[in-house]
């Protein structure tokens, strides 16, 4: 796995807004394949974790009822620009996983 | 090798708890994984979740928590949502849709210099309420909105 992370952290009004997008299908184990006949096994994201400078400014837990190529946007406080933002996430497929490293512009 | 790893950590999976922990632990760095709590995502009632969450149910309605979701959703499979709190001291949010088979979408733990602020897209089988739990203080609020959904999401 690699680039499923799309990032963009930007200092607006004193606080660091962090928005991001996640290739992922997000499968919920509940949809069947409409040509077999069979369940589709779950496969989605359960956690996401966003370090600002190598501190947890956000973890997530998440369900398979978040959407297909997740969404996420936060904000936090206490960062500056050129500070780095790590996002990774992984899934309940053990040993899938991706992270990015990106700078708060 | 992958595969073998798979059947491995499977099977520790089905022991104890401190066993998935040391399989995590020396196999793939992602003890963090363990703190996914498996009982609030499998809950199929909101007081359910909210008690794998938070050990608790207790929430007391607050209209200090903000939800912003559509009145009418057309494509329940990707619902916006944006859970935003002015009480002090955040330091969680879980957000749920009350008629999912498990209502609990997910939860964010919150450092204290993040804001009461998350926003998501989430999947909501039909109508119904998209609630918002928010820990502030060490005590529970919460709060909910219909949202109508024309088209399911969980079916595909």
């Amino acid at each position: 796995m690699g680039n499923t992370i799309k990032a963009r952290a930007k200092i607006e009004g004193g606080e660091c807004v962090v928005k991001m997008l996640i290739s992922h299908p997000m499968e919920t184990g509940q949809r069947k394949d409409k040509k077999t006949g069979k369940k589709i096994p779950a496969h989605f994201i359960q956690e996401v974790t966003c370090d600002h400078n190598g501190k947890v400014a956000l973890s997530a837990q998440w369900g398979p009822a978040i959407s297909k190529n997740p969404y996420l946007s936060f904000k936090f406080s206490g960062a500056k620009s050129g500070d780095t933002l790590k996002i990774s996430w992984a899934d309940n497929n053990q040993g899938e996983s991706d992270s990015l490293e990106t700078k708060i512009r | 090798m992958s595969m073998k790893r798979r059947v491995f950590l499977k099977g520790t999976l089905a022991a104890s708890t401190v066993g998935v922990l040391a399989g995590a632990g020396l196999l793939a760095p992602r003890a963090v994984l363990a703190a996914w709590p498996k009982s609030a995502f499998d809950a199929t009632s909101v007081d359910g979740a909210l008690n794998g969450v938070y050990g608790s149910s207790g929430a007391a309605d607050s209209n200090s928590i903000t939800i912003k979701a559509p009145d009418i959703a057309e494509n329940g499979a990707v619902v916006p949502v944006t859970v935003e709190s002015s009480l002090p001291g955040v330091d969680s949010i879980t957000i749920m849709s009350a008629s999912n088979v498990n209502p609990m979408a997910a939860s964010f733990s919150l450092a204290a210099g993040t804001a009461a602020y998350v926003s998501t897209r989430i999947k909501m089988a039909k109508t119904s309420d998209v609630v918002a739990v928010v820990k502030s203080g060490g005590k529970l609020y919460k709060a909910a909105k219909n949202v109508k959904v024309t088209i399911g999401g969980c079916g595909g």
